[in-house]
């Protein structure tokens, strides 16, 4: 249907934009999802029901995701019925597993996390989707529960956790084991007008001076709304291999945003993602490379020279 | 010629555009001198450069937006005056400016600034229009920096009063113009007016150079004015109905937010080979067209594919020596019952094509 034959497709009931779960308004019968289309309450029945239609490669249980505040005793009915609805789900797949992400919850309590993940990865199933993040947890305390996760998932499966979507975040995820992320990283900085400029070659160099490209901006991204790039005539990132650095330049960008067309979003999108799955084959090499440690150790520090850095007009 | 007022046709890349075909597309001289602003393009080398477009581009005068857009815009021998959107203050447009404009754009056809009248209006103001265009036309190519790079074109006026457009016609031709354009149509006359003033000025403008039909439009409008002997034409029609969840099809227009649309499982036009009816199904398009602006995106693209296939299928016909027999095929798909209106009926007698077998009985009286 959706004309993507050639890529993999995973399935999961909620996510940042359109479906957002709504914790109290769930209940045993089912979860309840805030969407375009109103309040849903989607049983492990009908969710089935929908996977099934879909076809998807693979496919995430249905959960009872729940915010970092709520009471120990709702997040512990969280587990209990992610666990059943896991279950549930599984006893009415046609394929026995063989495309399921089992659900882990368990909010902010370390210990409920542990006991999901122990449970979850006692069925069958080909891996894990780890939910219950970006609601309202800080990043310090997420490190610990994110590890007090994975050390109790097999290694060989596969580990999906969704909303993290900053690159400091996803460093976080990928330190503590997990393969696979979404995002919505890219979707608010296009709306925004953003596009993402950092560097990609951290890695390979050894004499990295961060006051040397600053342009006065952060150095993760440019704001192609801003008029400093009324008349700027080099593309978004030099040498970069995307339709619209090959393409255009910023300043074809910047007048797009300003007349309100809708091709300055298609650019955007496509440079942004571009650079975006780039970092991410870059840590795979980081990875491969046995060096992923020093790769992210280096990239945090790089994000937040910007801030100690003088300003231009100073130097 | 899809219309890219501001330099872009909404939501398609460069390389698309150049996948259906396009071999030319239209930019607006007012809002571009607006924003980015002439001076800019110009300092980039222009519009070419400025939007990477590697093919054709027209600029139209500015004129015509200055008159429809601004309801305090008022016509004098110097130009038009107008109250600048920006900050309010009094604006002129003269020839000599939109010329200027035009040259720092760098079009490879650009327009003459002309008097624009509405063919809904009578009375002498129209004969005044049309003299005044033939002056202008002086001035325009007087202020013409680039006439060997830009073609500029004149703009035939004269309301729907064949006398007027007989003199303006004379009056440009004699002016040996690279290119001729039939203006002041399109905006609401009654359409056996319009295929009459067509027919009057292809018959008289000069058979080797182009015949632009300004501001044409609808598929069936293009054949008719094709047979009466123009050449070329613009319209936002194509992109327009797409933004309204509607696609252009041989038989006429397909309304995809129609709900029997929701379950149909073929593709806009099974006979159309462009990327989106190879790609996706009515069914995926109607959930598109009413939540998502890639479903505007995607019938943009089949839209002017359509409107891309249609002019080429009718100038093979031309070359081939069969353009009755493409009219005729035309005819019957958009008018299965033989209800061809009798507008275009009478356009073809005098175009001198054949469509009798096309329209059930048509008493010829009428």
């Amino acid at each position: 249907m959706l004309g993507l034959q050639e890529h993999i497709l995973v399935a999961a009931a909620s996510d940042s934009v359109e479906s957002l779960p709504e914790s109290e308004a769930s209940n045993k019968l089912g979860a309840s999802f805030e969407t375009p289309s109103g309040r849903r309450l989607v049983k492990p029945s009908e969710y089935m029901q929908m996977i099934t239609s879909m076809k998807p490669n693979l496919w995430a249980s249905l959960a009872d995701e729940v915010p970092a505040w709520v009471t120990e005793k709702r997040n512990r009915i969280s587990v209990d019925r992610t666990l059943r609805w896991l279950d549930d789900c599984l006893a009415v797949d046609l394929e026995a597993g063989k495309n399921t992400l089992g659900a882990v919850v368990g909010g902010s309590n370390i210990d409920e996390r542990k006991r999901c993940a122990t449970e979850a990865s006692l069925r069958n199933v080909a891996g894990f989707w780890i939910g219950g993040f970006g609601l309202g947890e800080s990043m310090e305390e997420r490190l610990a529960l994110l590890n007090a996760v994975t050390d109790c998932l097999p290694e060989e499966k596969l580990r999906y956790v969704s909303r993290l979507s900053l690159p400091e975040e996803v460093l976080q995820g990928v330190a503590a084991g997990i393969d696979l992320f979404d995002s919505t990283y890219i979707y608010h900085l296009t709306l925004g007008g953003f596009a993402l400029v950092f560097p990609l070659d951290i890695v390979e160099r050894d004499n990295w001076d961060s006051r040397t490209d600053i342009e006065g901006a952060d150095c993760t991204k440019i704001n192609l709304r801003a008029t400093i790039y009324r008349k700027d005539t080099s593309p978004i990132v030099d040498r970069c291999g995307c339709f619209t650095c090959q393409n255009h330049t910023r300043a074809y960008i910047n007048h797009l945003l300003n007349v309100h067309e809708m091709l300055a979003q298609i650019l955007l999108e496509i440079h942004n993602t571009h650079h975006y799955l780039g970092f991410f084959r870059l840590m795979r090499e980081a990875i491969k490379g046995g060096k992923f440690e020093l790769f992210r150790q280096r990239f945090i520090k790089r994000r937040r020279a910007f801030l100690t850095a003088e300003a231009p007009c100073s130097l | 010629m899809p219309v890219g007022t501001q330099g872009t046709i909404k939501g398609l890349t460069n390389n698309q555009l150049e996948e259906i075909g396009c071999q030319i597309i239209l930019g607006n001289t007012y809002h571009l001198a607006l924003r980015p602003g002439a001076d800019l393009i110009d300092e980039f080398g222009g519009l070419h450069k400025f939007m990477n477009w590697k093919r054709a581009l027209l600029t139209d005068s500015g004129g015509f937006q200055m008159v429809s857009l601004l309801h305090l815009a008022d016509i004098t021998e110097k130009g038009v005056t107008f109250q600048s959107p920006v900050d309010g203050k009094p604006m002129l447009l003269t020839p000599e400016e939109s010329i200027q404009i035009q040259n720092k754009i760098g079009a490879d056809i650009i327009m003459a600034l002309d008097d624009v009248v509405k063919t809904t209006i009578t009375g002498p103001r129209i004969e005044e229009a049309m003299y005044r265009t033939l002056r202008w036309m002086d001035r325009c190519i007087a202020a013409h920096q680039k006439p060997d790079t830009q073609n500029l074109f004149g703009i035939v006026q004269g309301g729907l009063d064949p006398v007027l457009r007989d003199i303006c016609v004379r009056g440009l031709v004699e002016r040996n113009l690279p290119g001729y354009a039939i203006g002041g149509l399109a905006g609401g006359e009654d359409k056996d007016s319009f295929w009459r003033v067509v027919a009057q000025c292809t018959a008289a403008l000069p058979e080797d150079k182009p015949r632009y039909v300004m501001g044409v439009g609808y598929p069936l409008d293009i054949v008719v004015c094709s047979a009466l002997g123009a050449d070329m034409y613009d319209c936002v029609y194509p992109t327009r109905t797409a933004r309204f969840g509607s696609a252009l099809i041989p038989e006429g227009v397909l309304k995809l937010k129609n709900r029997a649309m929701a379950n149909d499982e073929r593709p806009i036009d099974p006979t159309c080979p462009c990327m989106v009816c190879k790609t996706y199904t009515r069914a995926y398009l109607h959930c598109l067209v009413t939540k998502d602006a890639m479903g505007s995106q995607l019938l943009s693209y089949h839209n002017l594919s359509y409107m891309m296939k249609l002019s080429r299928d009718l100038h093979t016909s031309i070359v081939e020596g069969r353009f009755p027999e493409f009219v005729r095929g035309f005819l019957r798909t958009q008018f299965p019952k033989g209800d061809v209106p009798e507008w275009v009926c009478n356009a073809m007698e005098v175009a001198g094509i054949d469509i009798s077998s096309c329209c059930a009985s048509f008493s010829p009286s009428h």
